[in-house]
């Protein structure tokens, strides 16, 4: 495939069909990341700026092997200690870091649309690893690569639950895009407080019990809940929220039958996720962190190896 | 000054002749009165159309000159028919004493002593905060035409119904930017579908509304004028019409860009469409445009609200609020006639007469000794918004890049030509 895109910004912008080329890759990349030696040099004299400018180890680590797997050099910048701190505009910034010539910069940043912003400004490639309530595309690409692992790629139909806090949740905006684009059915639970505006209007079926929304569920997708939500009044106590919303095995006996659990980390055990259902077989948890390394490899190669993308992965 | 006729200009609709003598009208006729000296001024068909009144702009002077000094402001409000304009009061320092009234007066009389003039809004309270009142009799004294928190609006229920009780001693109406600061916490755009998809802060219209019906009810108790500043979502209307068909004395305004563009053009996170109050959804732009016709909105004010090139070029949430308006709101109004939602006379009455009614300032409607303030509008002028076309250094506004049809060609004040574009 010829991959043409200068960016990733969300889910929405890839087709169906680029969806399942990135799984595709992401295949080659789980074999070599079970090999002995890992490193491959597809993208050797490239570099890559990690600008995290909100914390992250999963994500920020995820990427960084990713590059260096594929023999690119990495480096990291943080928003302590950077210049943002010191007042300067991200704007500036980003045409700061542009000028030293990385063929992409992949950010982290607590603002919606701020990577869109920055690719606006930038020529290299933007791959954005979160933007504030807005997108978390490689999460969203990495969640559907582990059960496209599982699912061995039949995603039509498949009920999928995702629960939690939607409304401030980058990762459940793009899950949704994700799994509504594959032809899953999609539902989504939490308490009112915590739903965006305007979710009727949205592909999904909305729920307030969590018991009644597991009945025949293929996957649960549950979100780490910000214990900032009760300081700001959207809950009136973290552990009433988990007596409401804390998956549990209980609510799974309705679920359809191999029904798949996952998380993108980092986890509140006892909040939003029993410490049992995190460790059972059915969990997928770090089946998902697995898949992050190689789905960010195969985003990496498919944006930085152009115009050379029609190049083989060598074998090791 | 002696005679002046403008001539081969529409009045109403009519072909005439517009005849000015010492700054004043003195009548509209078909034909040359036989034997006149006069000095004539040819107005190549356009229409007549009174001084345009601006009850609401921010002109950043003092403080703010990188985004807008008064001059650059009254260069715009000049080049787009307003002749006099009120500025509000969040300058640095605040405008809540004599001597920062004084010098934005003063200010004017140094660029432009023959107008467009800048009618200052007094802050209500101390340094815009909300605990205390300013000296509004000072404020008046030296040249303050009304009194606002515009921008911070006091949310203390019991200061409010003081300010407007003080002020009403002293004849003065109060402007209230109506927002429950509660509910509107941390918002940036209007709450809703996109919003929701968007991933940012909404601020519902219930935060607007509920302002709005505390306003009407303090008026009604107090028997007072309060005057509602930009006021952009339907159930606002719905109190607004409830309150006028009871004859509590509130009066309105909205802004060009709550009758033209709803919350869709956010998509994309444009910052330009960043304002507040917000863009609505289109069913409260339908409401809107139903509103001005009706009357239940009494004035168009733009809520000029200027800033620099590099103060939007943000993420979205970190942009500040505002459009620039100055320079564009009539041709964008024209828009509104030429689409049959309001009528050459509804925009006079919304653009000039009433303003003037509200705030006790001179209108001229074409009458005997009225003052000769007066702009010449080519209806078919057709032009590109850039950068450069604008006067305003704010170069913020959604049409930026647009072809607006309906040009001033030509503007007057007290009789004397302060812009030509013939």
């Amino acid at each position: 495939m010829n991959w043409t895109h200068k960016d990733l910004l969300d889910i929405e912008s890839l087709s169906i069909d680029e969806i399942r080329h990135i799984f595709h890759t992401s295949s080659s990349f789980i074999e070599i990341n079970s090999r002995s030696i890992k490193k491959v040099p597809i993208l050797k004299g490239k570099s890559v700026i990690l600008f995290f400018a909100e914390p992250s180890t999963r994500t920020k680590t995820s990427f960084d092997m990713a590059a260096k797997r594929l023999s690119a050099d990495s480096f990291s910048l943080a928003s302590t200690g950077s210049s943002l701190q010191k007042g300067e505009s991200l704007k500036d910034t980003v045409l700061t870091l542009e000028a030293m010539k990385p063929d992409a910069i992949v950010m982290r940043h607590n603002l919606s649309g701020s990577a869109g912003f920055i690719a606006r400004h930038l020529k290299c490639s933007v791959l954005n690893a979160g933007d504030g309530w807005h997108a978390h595309p490689t999460q969203a690409l990495l969640d559907g690569f582990t059960l496209s692992r599982v699912w061995d790629n039949n995603f039509q139909g498949k009920k999928l639950l995702i629960l939690g806090d939607i409304a401030h949740s980058r990762v459940a905006r793009s899950d949704m895009e994700l799994f509504t684009k594959l032809g899953c059915h999609l539902r989504i639970c939490a308490p009112r407080t915590l739903l965006p505006p305007g979710t009727t209007n949205w592909p999904v079926d909305v729920y307030s019990d969590l018991q009644k929304a597991c009945q025949g569920v293929d996957a649960v997708i549950s979100l780490r809940l910000q214990l900032e939500r009760q300081e700001a009044g959207l809950l009136p106590h973290i552990r009433e929220y988990a007596s409401r919303f804390c998956l549990g095995q209980r609510h799974l006996k309705i679920a359809a039958p191999g029904v798949k659990i996952l998380h993108p980390g980092p986890m509140n055990r006892g909040i939003e996720i029993s410490s049992a259902l995190a460790d059972s077989g059915d969990s997928l948890i770090l089946d998902q962190v697995e898949s992050g390394v190689a789905v960010r490899m195969a985003l990496l190669y498919l944006y930085l190896a152009r115009p050379k993308h029609e190049q083989e992965i060598p074998e090791g | 000054m002696g005679l002046m006729i403008i001539t081969n200009v529409i009045l109403n609709q009519k072909p005439g002749m517009l005849l000015v003598e010492d700054g004043k009208i003195v009548s509209f006729v078909r034909e040359l009165p036989p034997g006149s000296r006069a000095r004539i001024f040819d107005g190549r068909g356009c229409h007549l159309l009174p001084g345009l009144i601006d009850a609401h702009v921010h002109l950043r002077e003092p403080g703010f000159e990188y985004k807008e000094t008064i001059k650059s402001g009254l260069e715009a409000a000049a080049a787009g028919g307003f002749g006099l304009v009120l500025a509000m009061a969040n300058t640095r320092p605040v405008n809540d004493n004599a001597s920062v009234t004084g010098f934005m007066l003063q200010k004017n009389m140094q660029s432009h002593p023959a107008g467009p003039y800048v009618h200052p809004v007094g802050a209500l309270t101390r340094n815009l905060e909300g605990l205390e009142l300013s000296p509004l009799a000072e404020l008046k004294d030296s040249g303050c035409k009304a009194f606002s928190n515009d921008g911070i609006p006091v949310m203390d229920s019991e200061l409010f119904r003081r300010a407007v009780e003080y002020a009403s001693d002293l004849d003065m109406l109060v402007i209230d930017h109506c927002e429950d600061t509660y509910l509107a916490r941390d918002g940036v755009m209007n709450e809703g579908r996109v919003s929701g998809y968007l991933g940012l802060k909404g601020i519902p219209s219930a935060a607007e509304s509920l302002q709005v019906a505390r306003d009407i009810l303090l008026a009604a108790y107090l028997d007072t004028p309060i005057h509602l500043a930009h006021i952009s979502c339907l159930e606002s209307l719905e109190l607004i019409a409830w309150a006028k068909d009871k004859s509590i004395p509130v009066t309105a305004e909205t802004c060009p860009h709550y009758l033209l563009w709803n919350e869709e053009i956010v998509q994309g996170y444009n910052t330009m469409s960043k304002v507040n109050p917000p863009l609505r959804s289109k069913e409260d732009v339908l409401a809107m445009r139903e509103a001005v016709k009706s009357g239940v909105i009494d004035i168009i004010a733009t809520d000029h609200a200027p800033h620099a090139d590099f103060e939007k070029e943000a993420p979205f949430a970190q942009a500040p609020n505002g459009i620039s308006g100055l320079d564009t709101a009539l041709a964008l109004c024209l828009g509104l006639v030429r689409e049959n939602i309001l009528g050459l006379d509804d925009l006079i009455r919304l653009m000039s007469v009433s303003p003037g009614r509200i705030f006790n300032l001179p209108v001229n409607l074409f009458r005997k000794g009225d003052p000769a303030d007066f702009i010449l509008v080519d209806m078919e002028h057709e032009w590109l918004v850039t950068p450069e076309e604008m006067f305003s250094r704010g170069k913020n506004t959604p049409c930026m890049g647009q072809k607006l049809k309906g040009r001033v060609m030509a503007h007057f004040i007290k009789g004397q030509e302060i812009l030509n574009r013939f």
